[in-house]
């Protein structure tokens, strides 16, 4: 898709109360882009119920029904029903961090893709609570620095894409804000697709929250894909496949060190070379499962 | 399908699965608790007979249960569900939020004691625990009132000047699962006492695109709450009206918010909700054929509390006894404290003792409630004390 077929209307108006270089909110336009007008969100507690400014205006040009931490999936999955009983078809999605993912709103989203209700469920990865100011999450990486982990967090990132897909919903895809054509193409295809969740798992830079200028946030998710640390890929009715330039990565000579995408940021930079070893390590090891799904697909 | 002004034999829980079936609600979720489990399980006979045509979300947890009529709701939805105890206290978070958005669900709180230890048995405390959160809040003490409370609600919640969720208490299984002849309207007879379908305005709609919660910063939120109050106090002159025009159809009468049983002459009132009431109305005959002038007061209308209305109704009583079914420390009962702030509130010099009995299912029979009032008659000041 060229540049000249996105959508010039725009969705998040001025007043947001983002942080300069803010990865989820760049995200966020895109996403509001790419499902229109007819679309409603819900936002658990997270960065982006500040983002949308304060009560009584929103700088978000569509419904919004902000909720309880925990409870974005449950409420989205009651607004699905409603629309369809009440005759008022719609795009619902589900606009919640990883925290609210992963962590406290896990259950809500396991009902809600059991039942298979019908709307998308959107993760902004900033791997932290960054709202409460950067604590560590289920999805912060190995090594990393939170407040709450202060000498690097020691476990590793909890895999809600693979989680969703043991769920069986009709589509698993992640998305990263430097590969725009990337992400259109892919929530199109997510609302085009009836008939279950669909779960999408988004890479959303946070320059307070990773200690980076707010001049690279572009820059640092496009490391994130060329090192392999984040694959962009998607996941159709349980066929994997990789997409845009994750495809050519199964290759490792391909994939740059992951040492060029940890340096740019503070929250690695107490990383020993050891550390630095272990993690490229893990992505490798990442990389090898992933051409192993392959050859299993391939083989039928 | 309607049972067109049938009388028929139901349990407390089948009344509240009736009166949501006729009031046609768009969606319904809830999930299983004892002693809430038949009031859903007859909602879903309903739908799956083609009674009711609601969407049913079978969600994971209450908490999820209150979050989808949340969802629902702000899209334009007529909502109901049920639960109780724990259920309710696992829903907490979200009842505020259903409240603070401004949201007309309709709730069965079917009232059970909190752990530990487990417990099934009837107690008010879980009711209670939600009395701050901007709920119209109801007691039942009969399957017929079960049924009647819950059609109410929907005409008080749904009023434009209220906009409020209402939850309608009844007792675990002395209510809940006892079998009693309800009258029971029928979707079209209930239909003319409820709200047009459509008559209030979902906050979200992509036409007019708004936020609803967000953030708020002191003095918007201060507002906010306020107006919720006023929402609040209103809700007392609508459930009159709502109740007014539902008598005309029904012959039965709750416009007064609560029912008063030989109060006329009484220079001692007993008040309480729920099952209890009825072994306190025997204790009165007892009472009085011992010539004590002694009358009870049932309370149908619990938030917002009828201060006024209480305070009228006690101005030549000297001695004012609340029975409430709650476990409570280090205070008196939230009855009690509701009670003491009507007679505070109403200049009135009337001496109150305040009971929690009833416990966890006790049994409560009219010969202890004669022995609180006589203990409470003897007392020389007021006071709190723990029955059985
Ligand atoms: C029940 C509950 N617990 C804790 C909080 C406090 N809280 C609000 S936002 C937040 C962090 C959100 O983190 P995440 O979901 O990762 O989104 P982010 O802020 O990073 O955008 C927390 C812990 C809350 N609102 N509700
Ligand atoms: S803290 Fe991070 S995620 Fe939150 S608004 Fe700022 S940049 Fe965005």
């Amino acid at each position: 898709m060229s540049h000249k077929a996105f959508p010039r209307e725009e969705y998040i108006l001025k007043g947001h109360a983002a942080c300069p270089g803010c990865g989820a909110t760049l995200l966020l336009r895109h996403v509001l882009k790419a499902l229109g007008p007819n679309t409603y969100l819900v936002i658990p507690a997270c960065c982006t119920s500040v983002i949308a400014g304060p009560h009584p205006r929103s700088a978000f040009k569509v419904p919004v029904l902000h909720i309880a931490f925990a409870a974005s999936a449950a409420a989205a999955s009651g607004m699905v029903e409603a629309l369809e009983k009440l005759g008022k078809p719609a795009n619902v999605v589900v606009w919640a961090g990883d925290g609210g993912t992963v962590d406290i709103g896990l259950q809500a989203l396991s009902g809600a893709a059991e039942r298979g209700h019908n709307l998308i469920y959107i993760c902004y990865d900033n791997e932290a609570y960054m709202n409460t100011g950067i604590q560590k999450s289920g999805s912060t990486p190995y090594k990393a620095w939170t407040t709450t982990t202060p000498t690097g967090n020691l476990s590793v990132k909890k895999d809600v894409p693979s989680i969703m897909v043991a769920h069986r919903v009709p589509y698993v895809a992640t998305i990263n804000p430097a590969y725009v054509n990337d992400l259109y193409y892919k929530l199109r295809k997510a609302a085009q697709i009836k008939g279950g969740l669909k779960y999408i798992h988004a890479f959303s830079p946070c320059p307070v929250g990773w200690r980076y200028d707010s001049s690279l946030t572009v820059k640092v998710a496009r490391l994130a894909v060329e090192t392999g640390v984040w694959v962009l890929y998607e996941v159709e009715n349980g066929m994997f496949s990789l997409t845009g330039p994750s495809k050519a990565l199964v290759d490792k000579s391909k994939r740059k060190p992951v040492a060029e995408y940890l340096r740019l940021q503070g929250r690695f930079s107490h990383l020993k070379e050891e550390d630095i070893a272990e993690i490229q390590r893990l992505v490798d090891e990442q990389w090898e499962r992933i051409a192993e799904i392959l050859r299993e697909q391939e083989k039928g | 399908m309607s049972d067109g002004g049938k009388r028929i034999l139901l349990t407390g829980n089948y009344a509240a699965a009736y009166a949501a079936r006729d009031a046609d609600p768009d969606v319904v979720s809830a999930y299983p608790i004892t002693p809430q489990t038949p009031v859903i399980e007859k909602i879903a006979d309903f739908i799956a007979s083609g009674e009711l045509n609601a969407k049913f979300v079978r969600v994971e947890s209450e908490h999820s249960a209150m979050a989808a009529l949340i969802g629902a709701a702000s899209a334009g939805a007529r909502t109901y569900t049920a639960t109780s105890s724990q259920g309710l206290f696992y829903m907490y978070e979200v009842v505020w939020w259903a409240a603070g958005a401004r949201l007309p669900i309709v709730m069965g709180i079917v009232t059970r004691a909190l752990g530990p230890p487990w417990n099934i048995w009837s107690e008010h405390s879980d009711f209670y625990a939600i009395r701050d959160s901007g709920w119209n809040m109801f007691f039942a003490s009969s399957a017929q009132e079960v049924y009647d409370l819950t059609l109410i609600s929907y005409g008080v919640s749904e009023n434009p000047d209220v906009l409020l969720p209402s939850a309608v208490g009844w007792d675990a299984f002395e209510v809940s699962h006892t079998y009693e002849p309800v009258h029971v309207l029928g979707r079209e007879e209930a239909s003319k006492i409820l709200p047009p379908k459509g008559a209030w305005k979902p906050p979200l709609t992509p036409e007019d695109p708004s936020s609803l919660g967000n953030l708020a910063y002191p003095e918007e939120y201060a507002e906010v709450r306020r107006t919720l109050r006023e929402a609040s106090e209103k809700a007392l002159g609508v459930f009159r009206e709502v109740a007014t025009r539902y008598s005309r159809i029904t012959g039965r009468n709750y416009a007064g918010l609560y029912e008063c049983y030989r109060c006329v002459d009484a220079d001692a009132l007993i008040i309480g909700m729920g099952s209890i009431i009825g072994e306190v109305y025997r204790a009165v005959d007892l009472l009085r054929e011992r010539g004590e002038r002694v009358g009870a007061l049932k309370l149908w209308v619990y938030r917002p509390f009828p201060y006024e209305e209480v305070a009228r109704r006690l101005e030549n009583v000297k001695l004012v006894v609340t029975v409430a079914r709650a476990s409570v420390f280090g205070s008196l009962s939230p009855l009690g404290l509701d009670v003491a702030s009507a007679i505070t509130l109403g200049g009135l010099d009337v001496k109150l003792v305040d009971y929690a009995a009833g416990v966890g299912g006790v049994d409560v029979y009219a010969e202890d409630v004669v022995g609180m009032y006589e203990k409470a008659k003897a007392s020389r000041s007021g006071g709190f004390w723990w029955v059985r």
